[in-house]
C-alpha cells in the first residue's frame, strides 16, 4: 500500500496560510522598529517549515522560492546580516509570492514564473552583497568582529553573558545534545568555552549515558538573555543554568571569569539597565508562545452537532422541571431542587459550548498593519494604526462577515479621513495620523470601533450633495445624526476625485447592509478638523437570539428583541383607517401603519379588535410599523435553526426554534416582514382601484 | 436468506411500503430514515396547502408533507395512528404523513414494472413503476423526484 500524500495536501496548505499570516505579523513588527530575536525565528520557522512541506509534496516551485528567502533569513538570524526596511519590503513581497504560489498549487493554476523568477533574482542579488554593506551596519554585526576577539584585551566594552550550564544526568537520555547547544550559542556572538570534567567518574564507574560534564561559557555580543534562553529552550528543566550580563569586565574578570564578579561596582547599573529590556523580551516570547500552542483543529460541523445536542438537553432539562413541578411530598422537592442544580449546570455547558465557537477578533484585525503601511505608503501619507482588544471574541460567522465591512471602513479613514502630512502639519495636528481600531464587549454584544483624527465628516458638503442627489428636499433641515447617515445612501460620494482605493460611491451602502445583515447596527461620530468614528454593534453570535415570545391564535411567535421599539395597548381615538390605504394609529407624533400578524400569516386569531391585543411597534431599515399580536408572552434566548437546510428560505421568516415544550416556533424577520406588509397592501390598493 | 445477502444482491431492492388512501405505496428503504407518531406541527405561513408545518426531531426543523393533500386525495384527520415518515434525501429531511406502515418488501428488478404512460396531463414523473409480489400492486415513488416536485427548493447534492 502507498501511502497518499494528497491527503494532507489541504492540512497542509491551511496551516501553511496561517504560517505566513504570523510572519507577516511578525515582519511589521520588525519594519515597526522592534529587532527581537524571537521575531526573526517566528519568521524562521515559517519559511522553514514551508519549504520543508512542499519539499514532502513535491511541490518544487514553492520549496525551491522558499528556500532562498530561508537562506536570507539564516544569515539574518546569524547576525550576519542587520535587518533593514528593504529587507522587510523584500520579505513581505516573498511572502505574498508563496502565498500565491501556495494558492496556485492548490488550485492547480499555473504559477507565475516571471515573478517568482524576478523575486527570486532579488533576494539572490541580496545574498551575493556583502553582508556588512547594508546602508545602516547594525550593533550586532559591528559588535561582531570586535567580540569575536577573544575577552583577553583589558577593556572590552562589550556587553554579553557569563552562562554557567550544568546539564543533569538525564540530559543525553532524552535525545538532547550539549555540542549542539553550544553550536548555537556561537552563532550569537562570540564565546569562550571552558569544560569542567572534575565529575567525571574513573573509566571503571562510567555510565556512556550519563552527562557528567559541564560548561562555563563567556558570550559577548549584543545578544538579549531571552535570545540566549532561547537556545537552551529544549533542556531548561534538565540543567542548571545560571545566566548573569557580563556588563562591563575588568581585565581581572576577562583573565579569570568567576561567578564572584558580579559584585563589583561598575557592573550593578548595567545589569540593572540589561534587566527591564530582557525581562520585556522574557515576556514577548513568553506571549507567542501562548498565541501559538494549546489548540486543536476541529470542524465547525462537528461543533454545530455538540451545540444542538446541547440545545436539545436544554429543552429536554426543561420538560422535566415542568413535569415536575406539580409534584408532592419530600422526595418531590429533592427532585426540584436536583434539577436547579441541573438548569444551572446545563446553562453552563451551553455557554461553553457556545464559547467553543468563538474566536478572536485579531484574526481580523491582523490584516490592518499590512493594509494601513501598504495604502498610507501608497498615498503618500503617514499613518498609525493602534489596535485594542484584539482578544475580545466573537461568532465565526459573524468574524467571517465582518472582515470585509471593517477592511472597507479602515480604506475610506486612509483615503478620505486622513490628511496629508503637510496639511496635517498646516492644521496643528502631528505630521502621520492615527487610525485606531477598538473592540470590546458592552451588555451582550460586541462593539468594534473605527476612528481616525484626520479631517472629520463634511456636514455641509454631504448635505449639498444629498440635495443635488434629491435624497434631501432643499428646505429640509437634517440632524447631525441623520446627515452622517446620508452617507450609507447606495451610491454617494463625496469625493472630488474617484481614486483607486475609494471615492466611487460603492461601500458605505454595502457595509450598512452587511452589518444589519448580522443583526447590528453602526452610527457615525465626527468632529469637523479632530476626526471621525465609525461604532459597530454586533451581536455576540448569530446562533443565539435574544427573543420576545408573541403569541397570535394557537402559534407563537419569536420576535428579535432588537427590532422592538416599545409594546403598547391602543386607545380607540389613535387608530384611524385610510380608504384603500389599511389602518393607521398615532404614535405620539408620528403615524404609523398597523400589520395585523394573523391577516398576513393567514392563522386564526384570538382577537380581531385593535382594542383588545396588543401593539408592538418593531423597526426595521428605518420604517416602523405596529404589529398587532393577541398576547406577549416571556423573554428568552433561543437557538436559531435555519428553515433552509430541510425546506427554502421564507420572507418574513428568519429561522425557526425549539420551545421549552418541544415545539418549534418561528422567528420573525422583521424587514421581511414589512416587505411583505407593502406588497399585500399594494396589491390590495391595485385590486380596489 | 439474510438480510445481509439480499443487500448485497444487485439485482434486488428493498422497500418500505405504506399505506395511503386505500393504495399500497413503496419508497426505497435506504432513503428511509425513521417512523414516527404524529405529533403536533407549526404550520408556516405562506405554503402550499400540502406542506402541514414543520416538527422539532431532536433539534432539527424538519418539514411534514401531506401525501393525501399533494395527491388531491381525501383528506384524513391526523391521530395518534396516523403515521410520519422521516425521508433522508441528500442532506435534506423531510416527513410524509401515510396512513400507516404495512412492510418491507424485497423486489427483484423484472418485478418491477415501468409506469405506464397516463396521458399527458398526468404527472407520472415521481413514481419509479409499480411493483408486484403475491398478486399485490404497489406504487413506487422515487423519493428524490417527489421532493423535487414538491417543491421544497433544490435538493442539495448527494453527499
Amino acid at each position: 500500500m502507498t501511502l497518499d500524500l494528497a491527503q494532507f495536501h489541504d492540512t497542509f496548505f491551511e496551516e501553511s496560510f496561517e504560517a505566513l499570516d504570523s510572519m507577516e505579523a511578525a515582519l511589521l513588527k520588525l519594519s515597526a522598529g522592534e529587532v527581537d530575536f524571537e521575531l526573526i525565528n517566528t519568521i524562521f520557522r515559517v519559511a522553514h517549515s514551508i519549504k520543508g512541506g512542499a519539499a514532502t509534496f513535491g511541490f518544487t516551485d514553492v520549496a525551491g522560492f522558499t528556500h532562498v528567502a530561508e537562506t536570507l533569513l539564516d544569515q539574518i538570524r546569524a547576525g550576519k546580516r542587520q535587518v533593514t526596511p528593504d529587507l522587510v519590503d523584500l520579505f513581505l513581497r516573498s511572502g505574498d509570492l508563496m502565498r500565491g504560489m501556495l494558492v496556485a498549487t492548490k488550485d492547480k493554476q499555473p504559477l507565475d514564473k516571471a515573478r517568482v523568477a524576478a523575486l527570486h533574482g532579488e533576494i539572490e542579488a541580496v545574498l551575493a552583497s556583502e553582508p556588512g554593506s547594508s546602508a545602516a551596519p547594525a550593533p550586532a554585526a559591528a559588535a561582531a568582529p570586535v567580540a569575536a576577539k577573544p575577552a583577553a584585551s583589558a577593556v572590552t566594552q562589550q556587553p554579553g553573558w557569563k552562562i554557567s550550564f550544568v546539564p543533569g544526568p538525564q540530559l543525553l537520555r532524552h535525545g538532547n545534545d550539549p555540542l549542539r547547544i553550544l553550536r548555537e550559542l556561537s552563532t550569537l556572538g562570540a564565546c569562550v568555552v571552558r569544560v569542567d570534567a572534575m565529575k567525571i567518574p574513573p573509566l571503571s564507574d562510567l555510565d556512556a549515558e550519563e552527562c557528567k560534564m559541564s560548561w562555563n561559557i563567556d558570550l559577548s555580543g549584543d545578544v538579549t538573555e531571552a535570545a540566549v534562553r532561547a537556545v537552551f529552550e529544549w533542556v531548561e528543566g534538565e540543567c542548571d543554568l545560571r545566566i548573569q550580563p557580563i556588563g562591563v569586565a575588568t581585565p581581572v574578570a576577562a583573565a579569570a571569569p568567576a561567578a564572584g564578579t558580579a559584585a563589583t561596582p561598575v557592573q550593578v547599573p548595567a545589569a540593572i539597565a540589561a534587566a527591564p529590556a530582557a525581562s520585556r523580551a522574557v515576556e514577548a516570547a513568553a506571549e507567542a508562545r501562548g498565541g501559538e500552542g494549546g489548540s486543536i483543529r476541529v470542524s465547525i460541523e462537528k461543533i454545530d452537532e455538540l451545540l444542538n445536542s446541547v440545545g436539545e438537553l436544554v429543552i429536554t432539562q426543561s420538560v422535566l422541571s415542568q413535569l415536575a413541578a406539580p409534584l408532592e411530598g419530600r422526595d418531590a422537592d429533592e427532585l426540584r431542587n436536583a434539577l436547579v442544580q441541573l438548569e444551572r449546570h446545563m446553562r453552563s455547558l451551553q455557554e461553553s459550548v457556545m464559547r467553543v465557537r468563538m474566536l478572536p477578533i485579531s484574526f481580523v484585525f491582523n490584516r490592518f498593519p499590512r493594509l494601513v503601511r501598504d495604502l498610507g505608503q501608497r498615498l503618500g501619507k503617514k499613518i498609525e494604526l493602534r489596535m485594542n482588544g484584539d482578544t475580545t471574541e466573537l461568532d465565526k460567522t459573524v468574524l467571517e462577515k465582518i472582515g470585509d465591512p471593517l477592511v472597507h471602513l479602515v480604506r475610506n479613514s486612509i483615503d478620505h479621513g486622513i490628511e496629508m502630512p503637510d496639511a496635517r502639519v498646516a492644521n496643528g495636528k502631528s505630521a502621520s495620523g492615527t487610525i485606531e481600531l477598538n473592540a470590546y464587549h458592552k451588555g451582550g454584544s460586541v462593539v468594534v470601533e473605527v476612528s481616525d483624527d484626520g479631517g472629520g465628516l463634511k456636514k455641509d458638503k454631504i448635505l449639498a450633495k444629498a440635495r443635488e442627489r434629491g435624497l434631501v428636499a432643499a428646505d429640509e433641515e437634517l440632524s447631525e445624526d441623520r446627515i452622517f447617515n446620508l452617507i450609507f445612501a447606495p451610491g454617494f460620494s463625496t469625493a472630488d476625485v474617484v481614486s483607486d482605493v475609494s471615492g466611487r460611491g460603492v461601500g458605505m451602502d454595502v457595509v450598512k447592509r452587511n452589518i444589519n445583515e448580522l443583526g447590528g447596527h453602526v452610527q457615525i461620530y465626527s468632529t469637523p478638523g479632530k476626526g471621525s468614528m465609525v461604532r459597530i454593534r454586533l451581536p455576540l453570535t448569530l446562533a443565539i437570539l435574544d427573543g420576545q415570545l408573541a403569541r397570535v391564535g394557537n402559534e407563537v411567535y419569536v420576535v428579535p428583541i432588537v427590532s422592538i421599539v416599545e409594546t403598547m395597548q391602543v386607545r380607540k381615538e389613535m387608530v384611524s383607517s385610510i380608504a384603500n390605504q389599511g389602518e393607521v394609529f398615532r404614535l405620539r407624533d408620528e403615524y404609523l401603519p398597523v400589520v395585523r400578524l394573523y391577516d398576513l400569516f393567514g392563522i386564526k386569531p384570538d382577537h380581531t379588535d385593535l382594542l383588545n391585543g396588543l401593539l408592538m411597534i418593531v423597526e426595521a431599515d428605518g420604517k416602523r410599523v405596529g404589529l398587532f399580536v393577541d398576547e406577549l408572552m416571556s423573554q428568552q434566548q433561543v437557538v436559531i435553526k435555519s428553515l433552509e437546510t430541510n425546506f427554502r428560505p421564507v420572507t418574513g421568516l428568519a429561522g425557526a426554534t425549539m420551545l421549552g415544550d418541544g415545539r418549534v416556533a418561528l422567528i420573525l424577520d422583521v424587514p421581511g416582514v414589512i416587505t411583505r406588509f407593502q406588497q399585500a397592501s399594494r396589491d390590495a390598493a391595485q385590486r380596489a382601484a | 436468506m439474510n438480510v445481509t445477502s439480499l443487500a448485497a444482491n444487485a439485482d434486488t431492492q428493498q422497500f418500505l411500503t405504506f399505506k395511503l388512501a386505500g393504495e399500497e405505496y413503496g419508497v426505497g428503504i435506504l432513503s428511509v430514515q425513521e417512523i414516527r407518531g404524529w405529533s403536533a406541527v407549526t404550520a408556516i405561513p405562506h405554503s402550499p396547502n400540502w406542506l402541514l408545518g414543520v416538527i422539532n426531531l431532536r433539534g432539527a426543523v424538519v418539514p411534514i408533507i401531506d401525501l393525501r393533500i399533494k395527491f388531491n386525495f381525501a383528506k384524513a384527520d391526523y391521530n395518534e395512528f396516523t403515521v410520519v415518515i422521516i425521508l433522508n434525501v441528500g442532506a435534506r429531511v423531510t416527513g410524509i404523513v401515510v396512513d400507516g406502515v404495512s412492510d418491507v418488501i424485497t423486489l427483484a428488478d423484472e418485478q418491477i414494472k415501468p409506469a405506464p404512460s397516463l396521458g399527458s396531463n398526468t404527472d407520472t414523473s415521481h413514481i419509479i413503476g409499480f411493483g408486484t409480489l403475491d398478486e399485490r400492486m404497489r406504487i413506487l415513488m422515487d423519493v428524490e423526484k417527489l421532493m423535487a416536485s414538491a417543491d421544497l427548493g433544490s435538493i442539495k447534492s448527494l453527499q
